[in-house]
């Protein structure tokens, strides 16, 4: 059952399988149908095992925990949950598990959830049991940080990185609150946001309150971070703090407002964007219905249209945060799935995409699974 | 004991079982007894804080629930309401 693509949806989760040389493609599911499905994530530690984020509409949130590649689940014994508040405080309550990502190769069964409102939790036994991790959901600048000024789905805590050189460093993203970074295992944690704009707040230049949309660091340079921002995309090198906004060299007419950014698994250079309609009341669709990949392979500072395949005109879905992947094959397979149900997939890097499945419901989130 | 109808949402839970039964002198005592036996269950309707989730209702009998301190009587049925909404 290797090579898997895991489809979150809003009404369950799916698995696509490939053949050999991935042309055609089986689709197995639903699981969990009906739930919302926000993430699906494999433990590269531990390949056998997944964490799927999960809710319904009218049911509190909660984990589930595969042991055998997602042929069986069972629940977390306790799901991420914030502190009982004293007296006075104010109560904080999880709406939804949003986000999954697992710890360091020297940390085995510990993992790292990002929920909205805005809470970073941790589990140190592969997802049965959840803590909230005071040093960021207690930290004193926290009401500051994560100011309830939400997005649709709520105020999310997404993007958590660990530096694969430290269990120690890490990285997370708030919608909208910034970016955050923390060298002490989650104790403390600080800013990280200069040079990214806030065009929408009345100070442009502030230190939070930014709305990063996906961040990730390379795995093979981690030093290496890109992130897809509400104002554009772009570049960071560590140990250097300011942001440099690569979405510039983006065509004028397209511009650099998304939600995924990939990056080429064995090439810190090369980097994958889907850009969205982020005029007036922001549509977040295709630009003028013409879905396009963009492509650079110096690290942003130029960049390459990938439309072959997909559909011309009137063509207007959304890809989210987290429906757009990489597989790891020696030609790069990426993935998107859309807000309408489909997932395309391209076997050249991004130069010619298919689409390999449709009809499904609203697309949340797409991973590759070994 | 106390009779508890388990509205289908929740059923995962009681291995399908629509009615189940739970002893307890208080609503809080009712829905800890219930997570006893169905792991997990009472999160799904009971925020962190002890608030009842917005799509949740419990009813005694014919009356709801404002409280889970609310008392129970043995011979009380006790109702779990999960108002369905959206599309």
């Amino acid at each position: 059952m290797a090579n898997t693509l895991w489809i979150g949806t809003r009404k369950g989760a799916f698995a696509l399988r490939p053949d050999a040389r991935r042309r055609s493609w089986k689709i197995a599911g639903p699981q969990f149908l009906g739930h919302i499905i926000h993430h699906v994530v494999q433990d590269p530690r531990e390949p056998r095992r997944l964490a799927m984020a999960a809710k319904t509409g009218h049911l509190g949130p909660t984990v589930y925990i595969s042991d055998d590649r997602g042929r069986k689940w069972r629940e977390a014994l306790a799901p991420p949950a914030f502190r009982k508040v004293s007296e006075g405080e104010k109560p904080r309550a999880v709406e939804r598990v949003f986000w999954l990502t697992p710890g360091h190769a020297s940390e085995p069964g510990v993992w790292y959830a990002g929920t909205a409102p805005a809470g970073l939790f941790r589990s140190a036994d592969h997802g049965d049991h959840w803590e909230p991790v005071a040093g960021f959901n207690d930290h004193p600048m926290q009401p500051k940080w994560a100011a309830g000024l939400r997005t649709p789905d709520g105020e999310l805590l997404h993007s958590i990185r660990v530096d694969p050189r430290d269990a120690r460093h890490l990285y997370l993203a708030i919608s909208i609150g910034g970016v955050f970074e923390s060298t002490d295992r989650g104790a403390d944690w600080a800013p990280l946001n200069e040079g990214v704009a806030a065009d929408f707040m009345p100070d442009p230049t502030v230190a939070f309150g930014h709305d990063p949309h996906c961040l990730i660091q390379h795995p093979l340079q981690p030093d290496r971070l890109y992130q897809q921002n509400h104002c554009g995309s772009y570049r960071l090198d560590r140990p250097a703090r300011r942001w440099i906004r690569i979405g510039e060299r983006m065509p004028k007419n397209i511009g650099d407002v998304g939600f995924p950014i990939v990056a080429h698994p064995r090439d810190a250079d090369t980097v994958w964007v889907l850009p969205m309609d982020g005029s007036s009341v922001w549509p977040r669709t295709a630009l003028g219905g013409k879905p396009a990949v963009y492509v650079s392979r110096n690290a942003g500072k130029s960049w390459q249209r990938q439309d072959k395949g997909l559909p011309r005109a009137q063509a207007w879905f959304t890809v989210l945060r987290q429906a757009m992947c990489a597989d790891s094959a020696a030609r790069l397979g990426l993935y998107f799935g859309t807000t309408q149900g489909e997932v395309w997939a391209s076997s050249d890097e991004g130069d010619s995409w298919r689409c390999i499945a449709r009809h499904l419901p609203e697309i949340y989130s797409v991973t590759h699974a070994h | 004991m106390n009779t508890v109808r388990v509205p289908s949402p929740l059923r995962d839970y009681t291995g399908g079982a629509a009615r189940i039964s739970a002893s307890g002198t208080t609503v809080a005592e009712i829905l800890a007894n219930i997570d006893r036996d169905h792991r997990g269950m009472r999160f799904r309707m009971i925020d962190e804080q002890d608030r009842v989730r917005p799509h949740i209702r419990i009813f005694i009998n014919q009356r709801e629930v404002l409280s889970l301190d609310e008392a129970v009587a043995p011979r009380d049925e006790i109702h779990l309401i999960c108002a369905l909404s959206g599309g």
